[in-house]
C-alpha cells in the first residue's frame, strides 16, 4: 500500500512544493519567468519594512480568530455534547450546525456586506433604537469585519474536532470528578479541557491554517483596504511576478509549518488519538 | 463542437420563417473557402467588455463560423496572452496589455492592405492625433503600441507602417463618478478625491496600472507636482505619488478599494462612497437602479484606454482567413452600434452610423438631447427623452483625453510600491 500512496503524494503535494522553492530563486521580467539562482526575491521579502508588516498582520487575525473560535467553538460543543441527553437531538443539532456550510463561504462572506454597511441593517436598526445618532462607520472594510466573517466562516472547524473528542470522555470520570468534591468549573478546568486537548489542537491547526492562507475574506471584508499575506501573492501572481510570489509562499509554508511544529509540542495528537 | 453560440443560432434559424433564413444566407459576406469556413472555430479571450455572446451568435449569423467568448478580467487577460499562446486564436486586448505581451512574439502582426475600413479607423489609432490639431495624450497612446516593423516583428514603431499589432474595437474616456444627491454641490476637478470633506466616502480602484493613472491626475490638479509623462513615471514620482495617497488613506480618506466592475457599482449605489474611480457602464448600472450618479467631466481632462484585438502568432490557413473576415465584419458596423449603444465608442463610428437610429446616434455620439428614450441593445431604458450624455459629444471627450492607461519602465518598482500602499 506505501507505494501508491507514496506517488500519489509525491507526485500532488512534493512535487508542487518542490517545484514552489525552485521557482522562487528564478528571475521576472515584465511579462516572463526565466531559470537563474537569485535571492533578489527574499532579499526583497525581507529588506521590504512592508513584509513584516504584513505577516505580523496575518498573526494578528489568526490569534484574534483563533481566539474567538476556540471559546465559540468549545462552549458549542460542550454544550452538545454534555448537556444534550439523548443522541438523537445531539446529532441533530449538530446537523444544524452544518447548515450554513451547504452554501459558499463566498455567499457567507459576502452576505455580511449589506448588513453591516453605513446604510445597512445593523447601522439602521441601532439608529432606530437610538442607540447611535449616526451610522457607525467601522462596522464594515475594517479590522472587525475581516475578524467577524472568519470566525463566522470557521468556528465549525473548532466546533467538530471538539465535539469528536468530548464524545469519548468517558462519562465515570465526570462522575467521578463530582464525587471529589470538584465544583462545576473545576471538572471543566481539571477534567474536561485537558481531556479535550488534541480535539482543540485540530481545530487550531485547521482554523491557524485556513486564516494564515486565506486572501479573500480579507479582501471583501476590508474593501482591499487591509493586507495579509495571501493578498501579497494573489497581487504578485496577477502581475506575472511568480518568483516573487513562490519566495512569499515558501517563507509562508515555513512559518505555518513552524507553529504547528510548535502547537504539536503540546499535544501528541498521534498518542491521544 | 457544440458552442452555445451555435445553438442559439440554431434555434434562431428554426424559430425564424424560411424567408428570413434565405435572405440571412443571401448576406454579401465574402466566401474564401465556401463550405468549409463553417467548421471554423475561433476561440477569442478577453475582458468583458466586448466578449459578449451577442457578437458571437451575429458572426454566425453573418458569417457562417463559430467564435467562442471566454471573458476575463484584465490581470489574467494579460497572464494567458503571454504565457499560453496556444490557447487562444484571437486576443482582445487593452492597448497597454499588448505593451508587454507583444514583445513574447505570441501574436502576430496584421497586414493593413487586408483591412477594408483600415482608413475609416479613427486618427486616435493611426496617427495618433484625433483631428489634426489634437495634442497627443500622455500614457501608453494607442497608436505607439499599434504598429511594428514586418509581419513577424516584435518591436513598435511610431509610423503607420502597414502592420498593426492590434486592430482597435471599443475605447473610451474615463473619470470620476459621483452621487451628486449626497454631494450637493459641482465638482469640477481631479483634487476632489481626496478633498477632506469626503473623508471615508471616497474609492480608488485597487488594479495598480490604472490606479496609479487616477492618482497622477489627482496629484497634478492638486497642484503638488506636474508630471513630465504620467505613463512613465521615475521612481522618485512614483514615491510622491504614493505618498500623498499614503497619507489619505491613514486619514481615512477611503471607505473601501475595489477591483471588479460589480464592486464599484455596490459602493456607489449602496452610498458607502459617494466619489471614486469608475468605468462608465458602472454608472449606467447604478443609474439603472433610480440611484443618481454621474460620470462627471472634469477641467484636467480624461484618462482614457482602448481594446483592440490581436491575432494569435499560430493562426494560420483557413482560420487566419476567417480571422481577417471576422476582422472586417467587425469595423463594418454592427458591433459598432451594439458597442456605442452602451456608451462605448467604435474605432470606425462611421460606418456604426448605418446600426444606430438617428437618435441614438444624437445622443452618444454627438452629445445631444435624447429626443426619445436611449435603450441599450437589450431593450433597457439607459436615459429619458430630453438627457443629454455627460461630458458631450464624440470630439469633445475623446479630445479632452489628458493620458492614457498605461505601463510604465519603472512598473515592478510601481507594483511593489502599490502593495505597500494596499498594506499601509
Amino acid at each position: 500500500m506505501a507505494g501508491p500512496l507514496a506517488l500519489v503524494l509525491g507526485v500532488f503535494l512534493v512535487a508542487p512544493v518542490v517545484m514552489i522553492c525552485v521557482v522562487s530563486f528564478w528571475g521576472a521580467t515584465e511579462w516572463s519567468i526565466y531559470p537563474a539562482f537569485l535571492f533578489d526575491n527574499y532579499a526583497f521579502l525581507f529588506s521590504s519594512e512592508v513584509t513584516y508588516r504584513v505577516f505580523l498582520n496575518t498573526f494578528k487575525y489568526a490569534a484574534i480568530t483563533w481566539a474567538f473560535t476556540f471559546v465559540i467553538g468549545f462552549t458549542v460543543a460542550y454544550f452538545l455534547a454534555f448537556h444534550v441527553r439523548s443522541l438523537t437531538w445531539q446529532i441533530a443539532l449538530f446537523l444544524l450546525c452544518t447548515i450554513p456550510f451547504w452554501t459558499s463561504n463566498i455567499i457567507r462572506m459576502i452576505s455580511w456586506i449589506p448588513f453591516l454597511g453605513r446604510n445597512g441593517l445593523a447601522n439602521s436598526t441601532l439608529m432606530s433604537w437610538g442607540v447611535i445618532d449616526e451610522p457607525v462607520e467601522w462596522l464594515l472594510f475594517s479590522d472587525f469585519s475581516v475578524i467577524l466573517a472568519f470566525v463566522h466562516l470557521y468556528t465549525l472547524f473548532m466546533v467538530v474536532p471538539i465535539f469528536n473528542t468530548m464524545m469519548r470522555i468517558d462519562k465515570s470520570l465526570i462522575e467521578a470528578a463530582s464525587d471529589a468534591g470538584a465544583s462545576g468549573w473545576q471538572t471543566l478546568w481539571f477534567v474536561v479541557l485537558p481531556l479535550t486537548k488534541p480535539g482543540i489542537m485540530i481545530g487550531t491547526i485547521f482554523v491557524v491554517a485556513l486564516v494564515m492562507g486565506d486572501f479573500i475574506t480579507v479582501r471583501f471584508m476590508s474593501g482591499s483596504q487591509s493586507a495579509n499575506v495571501g493578498r501579497m501573492i494573489q497581487n504578485d501572481i496577477a502581475l506575472l511576478q511568480y518568483p516573487s510570489a513562490s519566495a512569499t509562499a515558501v517563507v509562508l509554508l515555513c512559518t505555518v509549518l513552524l507553529l504547528i511544529g510548535i502547537l504539536l509540542r503540546f499535544v501528541d495528537i498521534r498518542r491521544e488519538l | 463542437m457544440t458552442t452555445i453560440p451555435k445553438i442559439r443560432y440554431s434555434r434562431r434559424s428554426v424559430l425564424k420563417t424560411g424567408g428570413a433564413a434565405v435572405a440571412a444566407a443571401a448576406l454579401p459576406a465574402p466566401m474564401v473557402w465556401g463550405q468549409a469556413i463553417k467548421d471554423v472555430t475561433l476561440r477569442q479571450f478577453g475582458t468583458g467588455v466586448s466578449n459578449l455572446n451577442e457578437v458571437a451568435s451575429k458572426v454566425k449569423e453573418d458569417l457562417g463560423f463559430s467564435l467562442e467568448m471566454t471573458a476575463l478580467d484584465s490581470d489574467s487577460v494579460t497572464q494567458r496572452a503571454a504565457t499560453q499562446p496556444d490557447s487562444f486564436d484571437i486576443a482582445d486586448i487593452e492597448y497597454w496589455i499588448c505593451k508587454k505581451v507583444w514583445p513574447t512574439g505570441n501574436l502576430q502582426a496584421m497586414d493593413t492592405s487586408k483591412i477594408e475600413n483600415y482608413d475609416k479607423i479613427v486618427g486616435t489609432f493611426r496617427s495618433g492625433k484625433l483631428t489634426p490639431e489634437s495634442v497627443i495624450a500622455q500614457g501608453t497612446a494607442p497608436h505607439t503600441v499599434g504598429f511594428t516593423s514586418g509581419a513577424n516583428g516584435t518591436d513598435f514603431v511610431q509610423e503607420e507602417s502597414g502592420w498593426m499589432t492590434l486592430i482597435p474595437t471599443i475605447y473610451n474616456a474615463d473619470t470620476l463618478g459621483i452621487r451628486p444627491d449626497l454631494i450637493g454641490r459641482p465638482i469640477s476637478n481631479w483634487s476632489e478625491l481626496l478633498n477632506p470633506e469626503f473623508k471615508g466616502k471616497a474609492s480608488i480602484l485597487d488594479i495598480s496600472s490604472i490606479g496609479i493613472m487616477d492618482m497622477a491626475m489627482v496629484v497634478e490638479s492638486m497642484g503638488e507636482y506636474k508630471y513630465p509623462d504620467k505613463g512613465n513615471m521615475t521612481k522618485e514620482e512614483i514615491d510622491l505619488t504614493l505618498g500623498i495617497f499614503t497619507e489619505a488613506k491613514k486619514n481615512g480618506q477611503f471607505r473601501a478599494f475595489w477591483k471588479s466592475f460589480d464592486e464599484s457599482v455596490n459602493l456607489m449605489a449602496s452610498g458607502e462612497v459617494v466619489i471614486q474611480s469608475m468605468w462608465s457602464p458602472a454608472i449606467t448600472a447604478v443609474r439603472s437602479q433610480g440611484i443618481p450618479c454621474v460620470y462627471q467631466p472634469l477641467e484636467e481632462g480624461y484618462r482614457s484606454w482602448g481594446g483592440g484585438i490581436g491575432l494569435s502568432a499560430s493562426l494560420s490557413g483557413i482560420e487566419l482567413d476567417a480571422a481577417y473576415e471576422y476582422i472586417n465584419w467587425y469595423l463594418s458596423g454592427w458591433v459598432g452600434g451594439f458597442l456605442m449603444r452602451q456608451g462605448y465608442y467604435s474605432a470606425v463610428p462611421e460606418t456604426s452610423k448605418n446600426f444606430m437610429t438617428e437618435d441614438e446616434w444624437g445622443f452618444w455620439f454627438e452629445g445631444k438631447e435624447a429626443k426619445g428614450d436611449i435603450t441599450n441593445p437589450f431593450g433597457d431604458v439607459m436615459e429619458k427623452a430630453g438627457a443629454v450624455r455627460d461630458g458631450g459629444s464624440f470630439y469633445d471627450r475623446m479630445g479632452a483625453v489628458a493620458c492614457w492607461n498605461a505601463v510604465m519602465d519603472e512598473n515592478q518598482y510601481m507594483v511593489r510600491k502599490w502593495n505597500e500602499f494596499i498594506a499601509a
